[in-house]
């Protein structure tokens, strides 16, 4: 009797000792229906992750993600693609979404936009987002207990559309002076992205979906996006649905951003509040980022700055690419891994000393990054030599 | 919160040193705030006259929705204005009377200096800047057609003309309000040609103003600064769609829209100030609401028109009694009526002459 009790309450007290798993953006119930999961590039058990350095800090990170994927003997193989923000072929960023397709998953940095090029110089980063239709765009924000900020045990889940919206690049000078830029929004990306939302919502047991809009003022755009999630909604009852206007949600986000839970919203008014919850939750040197497509999952850090001006100093925050890489091994369905790191992170980020200078401490980059590694060291798993 | 130097050559309306204002009360809280504004105004002796106007939308000739004539003979007469919050009409037909006063006067430029107010405890405690929002195209021109069944584009129209005067006003304000930089906010990396247009135009006059520093920041660095650390930031300009978002971010860190003053710039040397929140009809009429974001908008008014030593007395007894928390609004935390507060700055104000 005992037993079948004990049996029967194991996956509730799993859930909750689980805590870092299920806190921590981990195991998004890819599948989705898919039948073929993880991506098939695996090889001898190990697999294949595009790794895509990207401009300022990003390759210094991630050769720490390297590093520490090969201490903790991660079974995670980089093919290296590099990608030049200088140079004006396309070669580049393709073959890196050629070595995406192959693998089915990336890791990458922010490739620099160089913005007083001619348009036809498209941003590599939203090239190859759109190519790879990585249509959802989530970022987890959530208060770290070792960091000061003004506002305390935010926990607020964001759900960007990636693909279209004011992000469609189409821009045309009809007459001289007068630009005009086009602002897309279609019926099936929003339908996808709210069904994204919704199904997210209740893989991780959240209550509300706020959509973010302005549809009083662009009534046919943001109307049709509000009307697809108001759709989509009435097929989730269990969760409720509300909407928000996005500058009355910026001034609650700053206010009182204990109220949100989790928000979907097109393309720009997803830039702006995930960066505003970034900034709440202690800045862009904390929080992961993931990109999935039906196919494809990229990860990177969640605002997607190039931090020219920290590069190859040794005081970039290295916190969220390597949470980032967490978010990716959860994906790849190596969860042990995955918990493990994660805690090894939680663990130093509680050490003021071991702070990075964006969170207001002065420690270095190699420094949170060997702290953490002695740490899964004594945790007890087989380790290479620090 | 300051003065603008007028370029236009009419003189003001003037009878014995006395200005007209064009006062539109607005609805719900919208006339007992006014009346509030009216009284501090007398109390502190301030030299202006008020000529109430009502703005409903009237249908004019040709079928075309306008302002009532009279309420734009005021104002073109005495080129100020003050309004109270306006009720959105969900069926009434006509446009929003924000947007109908907008064209009317091609108010271009939407003005909000966000300031910290000691005794509204936030959790931002050193904000001290002003948004400068192109308030005529941008995203915002309703521009939208249904291409195919489930394909929606909206349109974001950006012109040279209108950002070259946006950014000449920025520059402006900034030097004659002794701002130090001015900073374009803008999303060029991935909207090229738009505000790499408003960029551009922002660049050249900034060549005009090398006594202020200019800066370029994208959108997101923004909006990820601000809630990190608002101090850093000076005068900002931008486009409408980003003017929106970041004006209301910068008014909750300062405690919300019943505290935010706003003024509205207007080609001919047109000015409306406004308060931005709501009508509040739960609460019209119960003499519970707050004036503070009218009346420091009216102070704002007061020091585009020169009025320096008026606008410091009554903004200075205003922050006075918010700090002292005795006679606070219901929003402010405090339990006090609308007219209790009010009194409380008309004392403070005589009690400084």
């Amino acid at each position: 009797m005992m037993a079948t009790l004990t049996k029967a309450f194991k996956p509730i007290l799993g859930r909750q000792l689980g805590n870092t798993a299920k806190v921590f953006g981990a195991a998004v119930n890819s599948q989705r229906g898919k039948p073929t999961y993880p991506p098939p590039a695996k090889y001898g058990g190990r697999h294949t992750v595009t790794l895509i350095p990207g401009d300022g800090i990003g390759p210094e990170l991630l050769n720490h993600v390297r590093e520490l994927f090969r201490f903790s003997c991660v079974p995670v193989d980089f093919e290296v693609v590099h990608v030049n923000s200088a140079s004006t072929s396309e070669d580049d960023i393709n073959n890196a979404i050629m070595a995406i397709r192959r693998n089915g998953v990336a890791l990458k940095g922010n490739v620099e936009t160089n913005h007083t090029m001619p348009p036809n110089h498209k941003s590599r980063n939203n090239l190859l987002r759109t190519s790879l239709d990585l249509y959802a765009n989530m970022m987890h924000c959530q208060s770290l207990p070792g960091v000061q900020t003004r506002h305390k045990n935010i926990d607020i889940i964001i759900i960007r559309e990636n693909t279209e919206g004011e992000y469609s690049s189409l821009e045309h000078e009809s007459v001289s002076g007068v630009v005009e830029s086009l602002k897309i929004i279609t019926r099936n990306n929003s339908l996808r992205i709210a069904d994204y939302a919704f199904r997210l919502a209740r893989d991780k047991g959240r209550r509300r979906v706020t959509a973010v809009h302005k549809a009083n003022i662009m009534k046919l755009g943001d109307g049709l996006f509000l009307q697809c999630c108001k759709e989509v909604a009435s097929g989730y009852p269990d969760i409720e649905f509300d909407s928000m206007i996005v500058d009355n949600t910026t001034m609650q986000l700053v206010s009182k951003p204990h109220q949100f839970d989790v928000m979907v919203m097109p393309n720009l008014y997803g830039n702006v509040v995930s960066n505003v919850c970034a900034g709440l939750v202690g800045g862009p040197g904390l929080v992961p980022g993931a990109n999935y497509g039906r196919d494809y999952a990229v990860f990177e850090t969640a605002t997607r700055n190039t931090g020219k001006s920290i590069s190859n100093r040794n005081i970039a925050n290295p916190t969220a690419m390597l949470l980032a890489s967490c978010l990716m091994l959860d994906h790849l369905k190596l969860h042990d891994y995955a918990n493990m790191i994660r805690g090894a992170i939680l663990t130093t980020m509680n050490e003021t000393r071991l702070h990075t200078v964006d969170i207001g401490g002065q420690g270095t980059t190699s420094e949170v990054v060997q702290s953490i590694m002695r740490i899964i060291q004594s945790g007890g798993p087989l380790t290479t030599e620090i | 919160m300051g003065a603008i130097k007028t370029q236009s050559p009419q003189p003001r309306t003037f009878s014995r040193g006395i200005q007209t204002v064009t006062l539109i009360p607005g609805d719900g809280i919208g006339p007992e705030i006014s009346t509030a504004v009216m009284k501090i105004f007398e109390a502190a002796k301030a030299p202006i006259q008020w000529e109430e106007r009502n703005v409903t939308a009237i249908k004019g000739p040709g079928g075309r929705w306008m302002i009532p004539p009279e309420a734009k003979e005021s104002m073109d007469k005495s080129k100020i204005g003050l309004k109270g919050p306006l009720k959105t009409p969900i069926a009434a037909g006509h446009p929003s009377m924000n947007l109908l006063l907008r064209k009317t006067f091609d108010l271009y430029a939407n003005v909000r200096p966000c300031v910290s107010i000691e005794g509204y405890k936030t959790p931002y405690t050193d904000v001290d800047l002003v948004t400068i929002r192109e308030n005529t195209e941008g995203e915002y021109s309703g521009i939208e057609h249904l291409i195919v069944d489930g394909v929606v584009q909206s349109i974001k129209l950006i012109t040279e003309e209108a950002s070259r005067r946006i950014a000449e006003y920025a520059f402006e304000y900034a030097r004659n309000n002794q701002r130090a930089s001015v900073t374009a906010v803008h999303k060029a990396n991935i909207m090229r040609m738009s505000d790499g247009l408003f960029l551009r135009k922002c660049r050249e006059v900034a060549e005009n103003y090398k006594d202020v520093k200019f800066t370029e920041m994208y959108l997101d660095t923004v909006c990820l600064n601000m809630v990190q650390d608002p101090s850093q930031f000076d005068v900002l300009v931008m486009p409408n769609l980003y003017g929106d978002i970041l004006s209301d971010l910068c008014a909750g860190l300062i405690g919300g829209l019943g505290v935010t003053p706003s003024g509205n710039i207007g080609a001919n040397g047109v000015a409306i100030f406004e308060s931005v929140h709501g009508t509040a009809p739960d609460i019209a009429g119960k003499d519970l609401a707050n004036p503070t974001a009218l009346l420091l908008s009216a102070v704002m008014m007061l020091r585009h028109m020169g009025l320096h030593g008026h606008a410091n007395k009554i903004e200075t007894a205003c922050f006075d009694t918010i700090r002292e928390k005795k006679v606070l609004t219901k929003d402010l935390g405090g339990n006090s009526k609308c007219s209790e507060f009010t009194a409380d700055i008309c004392r403070r104000v005589q009690d400084m002459d």
